[in-house]
């Protein structure tokens, strides 16, 4: 990041924390740039991209913290890979830029969140978020992973935090890897349905 | 006979039948097979659910993962066409400005109508739900007992396929024997709770709904719908075997391009069409019943979707099967010197007494259903097990605070992950993020259980619906003003339905999600938000209290029936999908005979 590009950072942090403390929830959402919806009768048989149908709105500076955080929240590790491996960041980006009622409300909590998040890393530790080590994410994150036991100061940072892990999980479940991961073997067709079987019941104490 | 694409109808029918869904299918094929030349009118566009249905599309194949958006309310692949709690360009409006004064108004435009999304929970009403007002005093009795929709209740499951057990619970009927198919195993969930809510005195017992757990009959089921028939018994059999039984994978709300569960569209309309007798006119949205100079019903004026101009078509009878509001508001808009309030309205309580489905939510997380091994638990694309109400003889007794019972459904298992599947898990987790939280996204995934309460509403005097004095929709019609307020009945059944929930959660081992509300109008769903909105033009045995006789024809003008849910009295807490088709088939063979009497 060069000197420029990082004041202008600081600068939109520094004004995005003073909105934090306003109350995100209350703040003027964002707008979202003009678009339009997929409308009451789109085809549901085609495969659809995140930026197909309205356009995809974050920087580049905001998708690298964005990627960062989501593998933060899912890393891979021996059983699946991380979010940001399988497009999680495509699809937050799809989410806070689409042209719907109450995605502009949440395009705002997630945009001051990661400028929050920006400004946060160069406080406590002198670097952007991504390129921290992840004893340093962590110890951020740790601040702000649970609403109800944040300080004060980290409110507004926790209700970013519940909505990016909430983007994040929903992103990497529903990837054929996330499925995998969860164990999910159905969406299959099968030719007689059994009900669980004798070790499962066994376990329920049915058997 | 077939779909009118060139919008050429013929001349005159014998009977035009407005709107294709429960009602609308039920009532084109049991005319059709009959003989009988039909016009079916459908509102919405043409829809063939086996080339459209999103069968086994992931919802990251779907934009926003497939989340709910208002141009598709209920999710991207939830089946609904042009519909949901906005129709664009068709409004509807309420009266109070107070949320809890209003009603919500589902619709869908497209052929089928809503039986392409619905449940596919098909539950008799018992003896009792037609006698309300002699049982407790309150709402009215139905011109009709179970005795006389019984045996229509028996050849509707023959003919849509009913999957579940007749286990002989009061007020719960059991069907003739070999009507239903087998219901499916339960799933690991389904069958810890039936255990658990045994030691409360709760019931759970297999769920009746419309998805072949195995392939018909059809060697001897056309035979018993069709006696004497030939002709009817070789298309309907024809139609059954092109219907494969369910192969265990996929939501029954996407709908079902193996035709393994009922949609209008897939299991009434081949049958029907392959007559010759049935024309489909789609896109034509119906404004009004046309009456001649003796009063009796001409045809009907309708819409062009295409052009907007305004059509008129002919027939000796006219059915409206519009689903209840839609032929509430085609009533009061037929407005004519003879009937200035609108037609079939000298009672004038067309549009009074709707009803909804009593219903709440309460959800909960069963450490016992933690961490177990793949299993696959798709099964029938919905419920395989519910719990009837079972204090018939507590409420009956007075030792109970509400009049009406409820039902209780729930889903368990490990379903397809979705958006929400390991979202908001703070409340278990304390807030893990990193390699602890899929270690604990795998821990409970599968261990949550989100009942729902569907409960019968008592009809009152504050719900109703009118026509708006000045807005019109798009094709200069003017449409519905609804009127909404829950009574104290329904208030304290919500609470009644939360605790019981609560119990059966706790009674698992497990934790609910959120306690029962203390302030029950504050989770009570709201009037419409269940979709099974029924009443508005109720049956009865008095001319100047009601608008239908027992068949759902109109008093006032013979060859004008209503076959849809607008007759219905009561709304029992049996989801009404069922009873309107037997009440349809009822009401067809009726004007079938009065057609063949010469008195219509």
């Amino acid at each position: 990041m060069d000197r420029r590009t990082a004041i202008t950072w600081m600068l939109t942090a520094v004004a995005a924390a003073a909105v934090l403390e306003r109350d995100a929830l209350a703040a003027e959402p964002a707008k979202s740039p003009a678009a339009k919806g997929y409308g009451p009768d789109p085809d549901l048989l085609k495969d659809y991209k995140p930026g197909d149908l309205w356009p995809l709105t974050l920087t580049a500076e905001q998708r690298i913290t964005t990627a960062a955080l989501c593998d933060v929240i899912i890393p891979a590790d021996a059983k699946s890979p991380s979010a940001s491996a399988v497009g999680v960041p495509d699809f937050i980006d799809e989410w806070i830029s689409a042209p719907y009622p109450g995605h502009d409300r949440d395009r705002t909590i997630i945009l001051t969140g990661l400028a929050w998040l920006e400004a946060e890393s160069q406080r406590r530790f002198q670097g952007d978020f991504s390129n921290l080590v992840l004893r340093q994410k962590n110890a951020i994150c740790e601040d702000i992973c649970y609403l109800p036991k944040a300080k004060a100061e980290f409110k507004s940072a926790a209700e970013f935090f519940k909505k990016f892990r909430d983007l994040t999980a929903g992103g990497f479940y529903t990837t054929p890897a996330g499925m995998k991961d969860l164990g999910y073997i159905g969406n299959v067709p099968i030719a007689t349905f059994a009900g669980p079987s004798p070790e499962v019941l066994q376990r329920l104490g049915l058997a | 006979m077939p779909f009118l694409t060139n919008r050429k109808t013929q001349p005159t029918y014998d009977v035009i039948v407005v709107g294709s869904g429960a009602a609308g299918g039920q009532t084109a094929y049991t005319l059709t097979m009959a003989g009988a030349k039909v016009l079916m009118v459908e509102a919405g566009r043409n829809y063939d659910p086996v080339k459209e249905t999103p069968m086994f599309q992931t919802d990251a194949q779907a934009p926003l993962r497939a989340a709910g958006t208002p141009d598709k309310d209920l999710g991207f692949y939830d089946s609904t066409v042009d519909g949901g709690w906005n129709v664009p360009g068709e409004p509807f409006t309420n009266a109070s400005s107070d949320p809890k004064r209003q009603f919500t108004w589902w619709r869908a435009r497209m052929l089928g109508g809503r039986t392409n999304h619905w449940g596919r929970i098909s539950l008799r009403n018992g003896p009792y739900d037609f006698k309300g007002y002699s049982r407790d005093g309150l709402g009215f009795d139905w011109p009709i007992s179970y005795d006389d929709v019984a045996p229509y209740y028996d050849k509707v499951e023959m003919l849509v396929g009913i999957y579940g057990n007749n286990d002989g619970l009061e007020n719960t009927p059991n069907s003739s024997p070999g009507v239903l198919l087998p219901p499916p195993a339960m799933r690991a969930g389904e069958l810890l709770a039936r255990q658990r809510a045994k030691g409360l005195g709760i019931p759970v017992i297999s769920a009746h709904r419309a998805v072949l757990s195995v392939k018909q009959d059809a060697d001897n089921i056309p035979a018993k719908l069709h006696p004497g028939n030939p002709r009817a018994q070789r298309i309907l059999a024809e139609a059954m075997r092109s219907r494969a039984a369910c192969f265990w994978a996929t939501d029954c709300g996407r709908g079902c391009s193996i035709k393994a569960n009922y949609q209008s569209p897939t299991v009434h309309l081949p049958p029907a069409l392959a007559t010759g007798n049935l024309d489909i006119l789609t896109d034509a949205m119906v404004r009004e019943v046309t009456l001649d100079e003796n009063g009796k019903a001409t045809g009907i004026v309708y819409v062009d979707r295409f052009t907007g101009e305004e059509r008129r078509v002919s027939a000796r009878v006219v059915v409206l099967a519009a689903s209840s509001c839609e032929t509430v508001r085609i009533l009061l808009n037929s407005k004519s010197p003879r009937f200035p309030n609108g037609v079939a309205n000298s009672s004038g309580t067309v549009g009074k007494y709707i009803m909804d489905t009593v219903a709440t939510s309460l959800s909960g997380q069963i450490p016992a259903l933690e961490n177990l091994p793949p299993t696959h638990d798709d099964g029938a694309g919905g419920i395989h097990v519910y719990v009837p109400w079972w204090l018939y003889g507590e409420q009956h007794a007075g030792k109970l605070d509400f009049a009406r019972g409820y039902h209780l459904e729930f889903s368990t298992g490990r379903r397809m992950p979705n958006l929400g599947t390991a979202s908001g898990l703070e409340w278990l987790t304390g807030g893990s993020f990193g390699r602890a939280f899929k270690e604990d996204a795998r821990r409970y995934y599968g261990s949550f259980i989100s009942f729902g309460g569907r409960g019968d509403m008592v009809p009152n005097e504050d719900c109703f619906c009118e026509l708006d004095p000045t807005v019109k929709d798009k094709w200069g019609i003017p449409v519905l003003r609804f009127h909404w307020k829950w009574s104290d009945q329904e208030l304290r059944q919500v609470a009644h339905q939360q605790k019981s929930i609560a119990a059966i959660i706790e009674s698992m081992g497990g934790k609910v999600r959120t306690p029962p509300a203390a302030d029950p109008s504050t989770v009570i769903r709201p009037g419409g938000n269940v979709k099974h909105e029924v009443g508005g033009a109720r049956m009865g045995s008095d001319p100047k209290k009601s608008v239908t006789n027992a068949f759902g024809q109109t008093w006032d003008v013979k060859n004008l029936f209503l076959t849809d849910a607008a007759p219905f009295c009561s709304n029992a807490d049996k989801n009404p999908t069922l009873t309107i088709m037997a009440l349809a088939w009822r009401a067809s063979d009726y004007l079938l005979e009065e057609l063949r009497r010469g008195n219509l």
